[in-house]
């Protein structure tokens, strides 16, 4: 059914109707909305055959959930931000384990300094964790994404990270298709777990592994993200026949044909960007995006083939690797099929700055004009930047950064944007 | 893409305004986003939020920086706030209160704008009257319905409806039709003056 609604809502209805048995949560913006709606569908009947769980802490929410999912129940739960980093020992668990929950993530900083706006550096923090990495465009896909995560992660014994950027999605209204029980039903199978605690049957499950065998168990990790690869495109070529419309797989290329110059990026930016992109392609630019949508597993061969003909690539993201740069460059950077190809990293949109098409043109102009550094950082106030790095030279206790940042640049609530 | 930015304070419901105008947008088929500046919400602390309605999906998530039109909720924002950074030419400005643009110190301002785009409405004293409680947002959306033509306003009674539970979905009825009267009188008010 068409809708005009929350973000938060929509993909609180879409797991709704996935049949969850167990949710366990603990509120933290920008997340709280998705699992408030779920609980109170639980409390209402509406959503039946489901424990709704309050817990103490994420990492108790993480916990309760690889229990519960360890018990052959379908488990779903929700976090963002410290949440994530609270719970990030249970998390490698639950992709160790090879427990097929299902999580949301609302994209958010990372403290400190405190910062409750959406980047993706909490995301980015876990991508190694064996978890697969989905993330939205708008709040169709997050909600479509979700029902394919339920589907992916049971299929393969593996637990699946939705991640949406936090407000600009979770909060923001915008039409979307809420889909029938019975597509649903149709779409995703009964859960059956590869493994399950049962007291008819006893098993072990997380048993220590010595040096003898632990590489084994991890390269099987590893084989297993690869045949997500596989998947992957399949569940949304079946997601597209059942729903009527293109929603997940491992990339959405825009433009491409043709074009020179490829801005790669993930999440909700991409509307922007693509905006942007075609406002220069209406002036001549032959500039295309490449949006991933699978992050983990890397879909290497076909970012590589995407690639193949552009002649720079920007790559817009919203992480830092603090020392480094780019994190989803590097992985781009990886899987260039002609490695002499400059990768441009611009680092943007960190703790909830508007990313502007006006910026982006600028960025993907100097880019295209060869004039665009390999490390840029989108609308940095380079003279506030400079002013702390001076009274660090000149005072020996020149006093927390942040506040002085702060104190530089007066009262930023009087500002739009 | 007709862009809405609306100006208050937490706790007036300036959010929930921004939602209710794209679900009204959604109820006449067209396509519409709304969502908040995101900053701490605080009871009082100035809050933007923002609506776009279009014939086509709305992909761009920056937020409104060259309205078309302005509902300003608060009339203390205008010293506060660069409200009108960005507007349009021939813009629509809606104000939330009984004074006029000049006693507001806006007439210099306005100069040159086009009349009818320019309105006020003493939403807060609608609200109060209808709703019981100073929150002017759906007051305004009647406002708005009648100043700019953009949207109907049996569209903006139905949003009041799906947002609210029937008995403050009443109330915020009768004061978004209150306001929409209200700024249709003022319109012809400002016509006849022009004509004569």
């Amino acid at each position: 059914m068409l809708t005009q609604t929350e973000g938060s809502h929509a993909v609180a209805e879409a797991v709704a109707r996935c049949r969850p048995e167990v949710i366990c949560a603990y509120p933290i913006s920008p997340q709280t909305h998705i699992v408030e709606g779920l609980g109170s569908m639980v409390k209402s009947g509406a959503l039946a055959n489901c424990e709704f769980i309050n817990v103490e802490s994420e990492f108790a929410a993480m916990s309760v959930a690889i229990g519960a999912s360890a018990a052959g129940a379908r488990a779903y739960t929700a976090t963002a931000s410290q949440g994530l980093l609270f719970m990030a020992e249970a998390v490698f668990n639950a992709a160790g384990l090879g427990l097929p929950i299902v999580m949301t993530v609302a994209n958010r900083a990372i403290g400190a300094p405190i910062n409750i706006w959406n980047d993706h550096t909490d995301a980015m923090s876990q991508r190694d964790c064996g978890w697969i990495q989905l993330f939205a465009e708008d709040n169709q896909e997050a909600l479509d994404l979700h029902i394919q995560a339920f589907r992916l992660g049971e299929e393969l014994s593996l637990p699946v990270m939705v991640c949406m950027d936090g407000f600009i999605l979770t909060h923001a209204y915008e039409r979307v298709d809420i889909p029938e029980q019975a597509q649903v039903d149709a779409y995703l199978p009964r859960y059956e777990p590869r493994q399950v605690l049962d007291p008819a049957e006893p098993v072990s499950i997380g048993a220590m592994v010595g040096p003898e065998a632990f590489m084994e168990v991890r390269y099987l990790a590893h084989a297993k993200q690869m045949q997500a690869l596989e998947l992957i495109p399949g569940y949304a070529e079946e997601f597209r026949a059942v729903f009527g419309r293109n929603s997940g797989g491992l990339l959405h290329p825009y433009r491409m044909e043709d074009a020179d110059t490829v801005v790669v990026a993930l999440g909700s930016v991409l509307g922007t960007v693509k905006d942007t992109v075609d406002e220069m392609r209406d002036k001549g630019a032959r500039i295309g995006v490449l949006g991933i949508t699978c992050f983990r597993p890397w879909p290497h061969a076909a970012v590589r083939a995407a690639l193949a003909g552009a002649k720079r690539v920007v790559v817009l993201e919203k992480s830092l690797a603090v020392g480094l740069g780019g994190i989803v460059s590097s992985n781009v950077h990886n899987s260039l099929a002609a490695p002499e190809t400059p990768v441009h990293t611009v680092i943007a949109g960190l703790g909830g700055r508007t990313i502007t098409r006006a910026s982006l043109h600028k960025a993907f102009g100097r880019a295209i004009s060869g004039k665009l550094e390999a490390l840029s950082f989108l609308d940095l106030d380079r003279a506030a930047v400079d002013r702390v790095l001076v009274r660090e030279r000149e005072v020996r206790r020149s006093g927390p950064i942040a506040e002085a940042v702060l104190r530089d640049m007066g009262a930023p609530g009087a500002r739009i944007g | 893409m007709f862009q809405i930015r609306i100006h208050g304070r937490g706790g007036q419901g300036v959010v929930t305004a921004a939602e209710m105008l794209s679900v009204a947008a959604f109820r006449e088929s067209r396509f519409a986003q709304a969502f908040p500046s995101f900053g701490s919400e605080r009871t009082g602390a100035p809050v933007v939020a923002f609506c776009r309605i279009d014939d086509w999906a709305i992909r761009l998530r920056e937020p409104v920086l060259h309205p078309d039109a302005l509902i300003i909720q608060d009339p203390t924002l205008l010293h506060q706030v660069d409200v009108f950074s960005g507007l349009v030419r021939d813009g629509y400005i809606l104000i939330n209160t009984s004074r006029s643009f000049s006693e507001l110190g806006l007439g210099e301002f306005v100069r040159g704008f086009h009349v009818q785009h320019l309105c006020t409405v003493p939403a807060t004293e609608l609200a109060l009257k209808h709703v019981g409680r100073p929150v002017p947002n759906a007051a305004l959306l009647g406002g708005f319905a009648a100043v700019s033509g953009r949207i109907g306003i049996e569209s903006v009674l139905t949003a009041i409806r799906e947002k609210f539970p029937a008995k403050i979905a009443d109330g915020n009825v009768a004061a978004a039709r209150a306001a929409y009267d209200y700024v249709l009188g003022e319109m012809q008010e400002v016509s006849r003056a022009h004509a004569n």
